[in-house]
């Protein structure tokens, strides 16, 4: 012991019992949605964009219109730097102030929450992402992952290559390979994959990257020796960066190189420069500022010095994603207070909004984001809703819409997805529901 | 005047050498181990319970486990996460595949699997030492990894490859699954901690834990000695990743509830090993002290600007803490570089003088 | 079934590697190149490991914190070659700041122990390089276009041949540097003994301060060459775990073992990858080169260029 040693001690002694203080406790006037983000850390390039466009959002609903029916939103964030032990702590934490919903923001956070989802009532949406066996409300009540899956999207996919190709029956003998991350998140795509590659006749590869996908020299020289006619991508993080590139670097036709809606944001591009132009990647939201939500926020947040992050990264594809994400999440709030009154709902009546969420054209316009997703109806059985995609092009300066909405397959889909709902729900000692007796 | 010794006599070589010679510390630690039982389950929340005791005490098993390989046996390993992963997967293959089983079993059983695969990979112990061995463990961290992450049999043709562990109750008590409660689950990674804690202590004081000190401090002159090399440093691989084994169990049943390969990552090697570093190499008491401050610190430091008050951004407030966590580390070893443990014990011997200065 | 298997693992991979020259040239291209820029990183390691007898688990960071400071004082207009110097700069204050505050008070530790201080530095400077620069991506141009070259049929890129020019050179002047000045033969002499060195008047303060200054050149070095593929962000920390196996390979107090070290594993990684990796699932290029090392180690148990170890009693 020398004479650091009192300071350390004392330290220590603080480390033991500064614990013991309570949480203030939220107000109870207002409906709590804690937020995950990862601003920090691998991931952060990607959990930026995204944590403002949730803060942006639910500033807007405050500022502009008092919240949601008058009721404000309190929201929180808590840093997790895409990582599932520091996720529980953020999320066991802010339980305490009673959320009535959670975005995860991360595949493997969604399935630790999943099984938590009923016993906290805390509705789970996992927009675009998390568990695709979820969507069948049937057996998942509290989880909701609308717009759509990752099982419709590669599905979609498909169809586009087809579209391209100038015909469904046109696939047979093509070969697709598919790139992913090798984790939960990654490997959701296969199965749908590898069952339209059978009744369809195509030849797919599936080549794993292993987290975090700084080195992806021997997978892209495998790609070269296959020659695929397309080149599907499920990645994240820095895996993006290095794969746009090392697409490039390898001769591929970047226009027939197509990122997940996970891998076509700005950040995935702008590093590769040059080399990125003509590359595509789905998405479900459109991308740009010109929309009038923008002006909202400009005009409330910006101008006025309360905007989450710099100006010029409103209508970042990821920005407008958790836009769009939030907008589904006070929506569906809104729509349980249709029915239980304008005051801060509990879990079970969000859970309600959720399952009834009716989001028409006529109300995107009011909420000033005309055009920027496809109306979208859940139901109690279909908690993937009925959203379609598109596919956008980077063409050195930013993302340009470059095909329809396409519409999933979900007839091949759909069955598989109750398939795997049954044996999900089975770990969980689950039972069905009768959606004819709710109302 | 703490510790009042005037009386305790020791007339047995048996009275001497026991785990704690003071009749004090026998009681306090008594106390102690009953109050853990008894507070958290009664007093804690549910975040204190979940987000930070479960996780500690798993951690815990975990260390222990290191620390006799590492800090004991002397063989540095960086494969913790791949003992942890087998520990975890065995065991839930045995539970999913036989529901009526005492799920504890399935721990045991999960962490005699770990001892089986560490045993493998600690065969070429006997030719690399040092940091080079740690190429042999690091082999051993990636190819679990890939291995469980490859082979869908492991997470029973889970089409995403997460494990989920099951409800399943011992004595009519919900233990695991998503529907048990964390008090439940905390009392279980305690009672696990306890009795292994005083199973390591036993061992490393004892004729096994003798040798390999010896082959620790001078593999050669061990050798010589009459200690037996190989048996000696692959009992030490073994029952080092028997206690990883049962700490991956248990961070899938009692902690995550849910978890892919990636919850058994290099980061879990790294951190264990910075627990037994911190906590003090070749101390029982160390595994747990490392165990709690590199849990414990990291929530600490994110909660105090709460309790402070201060309203900052949460990457700014996320970057300090990592800043501030690094420094402290630092502190401590410069203050002390053989760990917490030490730190205690030089405490301790102050108190036992205290008030008279020798 | 046995025959079949044993086919496709034994015989397979090299009919494959017979039949298609040309590609079998570019994977070993592929892997002599990404084996370099891994012989990059390792060499931080090593230079510090020599000197000091210290891994340095902050080598990843200190990567990442170099090309940070780097691309920040670009993006804030500084030109790039003031740039260059200002990171230099400020990679030598940091290697003061870590003799003053790191080694001097832990002297005479065990290696473990100051293996975890680097831990803590490790901490410190990821917290602080992400709060003074930010955590999102950066793009760092270093006027070399990432595109390929077809040369008599194989495709070569002209990014990863300069980063292996890069290499090669800085290991070169490494090289003249401890062979032939006088600094460079006090660096050897501290890393065979630092008792002797001691009483002949070698000052070990002013050598920790130069072998950490020039890692973090190196560290600099690194960071453009994969900065430049990835864009700088806070990943560029983890490529530590790619020079591992290379470290260990090579031997840690060697410099052409980190180059040899890294060809190996680069070139290895690669081939088992492409050739074999499908027959078991892929992604096996990670555990692979352990295994590789470990496969060279039980032979070497010292590395392959490492000091031999002498064991006495």
């Amino acid at each position: 012991m020398n004479r650091y040693a009192a300071p350390i001690v004392l330290l220590a002694v603080l480390v033991a019992l500064g614990p013991t203080v309570a949480p203030a406790l939220a107000q109870d006037k207002t409906i709590f949605v804690p937020l995950l983000v990862y601003r920090t850390g691998a991931y952060a390039p990607n959990g930026i964009p995204s944590a403002n466009g949730f803060n942006d959002y639910f500033n807007l609903l405050n500022e502009r219109d008092g919240g949601i029916n008058g009721v404000k939103i309190a929201f929180e964030e808590c840093e997790m730097q895409y990582d599932t032990k520091q996720a529980i702590e953020c999320y066991e934490r802010l339980k305490a102030k009673n959320p009535v919903l959670v975005n995860p923001f991360s595949t493997g956070v969604t399935y630790q929450l999943i099984p938590k989802a009923p016993v906290d009532k805390v509705v789970v949406h996992s927009a675009g992402y998390g568990m695709t066996a979820s969507a069948d409300g049937r057996w998942f009540p509290w989880v909701f992952n609308f717009p759509m899956t990752y099982w419709s999207q590669a599905s979609a996919f498909i169809k586009y290559v087809g579209q391209q190709e100038g015909g469904m029956d046109k696939l047979k003998g093509k070969k697709i390979v598919h790139i992913y991350h090798n984790s939960p998140y990654g490997k959701e795509a296969n199965p749908t994959l590898e069952d339209l590659a059978r009744r369809l006749g195509f030849e797919l590869t599936l080549l794993a990257v292993d987290h975090p996908g700084q080195e992806q020299k021997a997978t892209w020289l495998q790609v070269r020796r296959i020659n695929p006619n397309w080149i599907y991508i499920s990645g994240w993080g820095v895996m993006n960066q290095v794969a746009v590139k090392e697409a490039s670097a390898h001769g591929m036709k970047m226009d027939h190189v197509v990122g997940n809606w996970w891998t076509g944001t700005e950040v995935d591009v702008i590093p590769a420069g040059d080399a990125a132009k003509g590359y595509k990647s789905m998405n479900f939201n459109a991308p740009g500022a010109g929309f009038k939500v923008h002006q909202d926020i400009n005009k409330y947040l910006y101008d006025k010095g309360k905007g989450a992050g710099r100006r010029d990264g409103i209508g970042e594809v990821l920005y407008n994603r958790t836009l769009i994400n939030a907008m589904l999440n006070t929506e569906a709030i809104r729509t349980a207070m249709t029915k239980y009154g304008n005051k801060p709902p509990t879990g079970e009546q969000v859970r309600w909004g959720f399952e009834n969420l009716n989001l028409t054209e006529k109300r995107l316009e009011e909420l000033g984001m005309k055009g920027m997703m496809r109306p979208l109806r859940v139901t109690c059985e279909n908690h993937e809703g009925n959203g379609l995609a598109f596919v956008q092009q980077w063409d050195g300066k930013k993302w340009n819409i470059v095909s329809d909405w396409i519409e999933p397959m979900r007839d091949i889909v759909r069955p598989k997805l109750e398939a795997a709902a049954v044996e999900e729900a089975k770990k969980l000692n689950y039972s069905m529901r009768d959606c004819a007796k709710e109302k | 005047m703490i510790y009042r010794e005037a009386g305790q006599f020791k007339t047995t070589y048996a009275g001497d050498q026991a785990v704690f010679p003071i009749v004090q510390d026998r009681v306090v630690v008594a106390l102690a181990i009953v109050a853990a039982f008894v507070v958290p389950p009664v007093l804690a929340g549910e975040y204190w319970l979940q987000a930070v005791l479960i996780p500690f005490l798993v951690y815990a098993m975990a260390a222990l486990g290191l620390n006799i390989l590492t800090g004991y046996a002397g063989q540095l390993s960086l494969g913790t996460g791949g003992f942890m992963a087998v520990g975890g997967y065995a065991a839930f293959k045995l539970a999913t595949a036989w529901p009526g089983l005492n799920v504890l079993v399935a721990f045991l059983f999960g962490g005699l699997m770990a001892a089986g695969i560490g045993l493998v990979f600690g065969i070429p112990s006997l030719r690399i030492k040092g940091f080079y061995l740690a190429v042999a463990t690091l082999a051993a961290q990636f190819f679990l990894i890939w291995l469980f992450n490859r082979v869908a049999w492991f997470s029973n043709y889970a089409p995403s490859g997460t494990i989920t562990a099951p409800d399943r109750e011992v004595l009519g008590v919900l233990v695991t699954g998503p529907n048990s409660t964390a008090a439940v689950r905390y009392v279980v990674a305690l009672a696990f901690v306890v009795v292994f804690a005083a199973v390591a202590k036993n061992l490393v004081r004892g004729r096994i834990g003798r040798a390999w000190m010896a082959i620790r401090d001078r593999d050669i002159a061990a050798e010589i000695i009459g200690v037996h090399p190989l048996r000696t440093k692959l009992l030490a691989f073994g029952i080092s990743s028997f206690f990883c084994g049962v700490a991956g169990a248990e961070l899938v049943f009692l902690y995550l509830g849910s978890a892919e390969t990636l919850a058994f990552d290099i980061n879990q090697s790294f951190l264990v090993l910075f627990m037994i570093i911190i906590g003090g190499l070749g101390s029982i008491l160390g595994s747990l002290l490392g165990a709690g401050f590199i849990v414990l610190v990291p929530i600490f430091l994110t909660n105090v600007p709460h309790w402070m008050g201060l309203s900052m951004s949460v990457a700014l407030q996320k970057q300090i803490e990592v800043m501030i966590f690094g420094g402290l580390i630092l502190a401590f070893l410069i203050v002390e570089p053989h760990g917490l443990a030490r730190l205690w014990q030089i405490s301790k011997e102050k108190l036992r003088l205290w008030p008279f200065p020798h | 079934m046995i025959a079949e298997t044993l086919y496709a693992v034994l015989v397979g991979p090299f009919r494959d590697i017979v039949t298609g020259p040309l590609f079998f040239l570019e994977v070993l291209i592929g892997g002599i190149a990404a084996g370099l820029l891994y012989s990059l990183v390792a060499l931080g390691f090593v230079l510090i490991y020599k000197a000091s007898g210290v891994f340095n688990f902050a080598q990843g960071v200190m990567v990442l914190f170099a090309a940070l400071t780097l691309v920040g004082l670009i993006e804030r207009g500084v030109p790039v070659a003031v740039a260059l110097l200002l990171t230099i700069a400020v990679m030598i204050v940091l290697a003061f700041a870590v003799e003053r505050v790191v080694l001097r008070p832990l002297v005479n530790q065990a290696p473990i122990i100051l293996f975890m201080a680097t831990i803590g530095l490790n901490f410190f400077l990821e917290g602080l390089g992400e709060m003074v620069w930010g955590a999102n991506v950066k793009k760092l141009d270093v006027g070399i276009p990432d595109e390929s070259l077809k040369v008599a049929g194989v495709l070569v890129n002209k990014l990863e041949m300069t980063a292996a020019g890069t290499a090669a050179v800085l290991v070169a002047v490494l090289a003249v540097f401890f062979q032939r000045t006088r600094i460079g033969r006090a660096l050897r002499a501290v890393a065979d003994d630092h008792e002797a060195a001691l009483s002949i008047g070698i000052p070990l303060k002013t050598i920790w301060v130069v072998v950490w200054s020039v890692a973090g050149i190196v560290a600099i070095a690194a960071g453009i060459m994969w900065g430049a593929k990835s864009g700088v962000q806070f990943s560029l920390s983890l490529i530590a775990l790619k020079a591992l196996p290379v470290l260990i390979l090579g031997g840690f107090e060697s410099v052409p073992g980190a180059i040899v070290g890294g060809l190996i594993i680069g070139v290895g990684e690669k081939i088992g990858e492409v050739y074999w990796g499908p027959l078991v699932g892929g992604a096996i290029e990670n555990w692979f080169a352990y295994v590789l090392a470990l496969a060279f180690l039980l032979v070497r148990p010292q590395g392959l260029f490492g000091e031999k170890i002498i064991e006495r009693v």
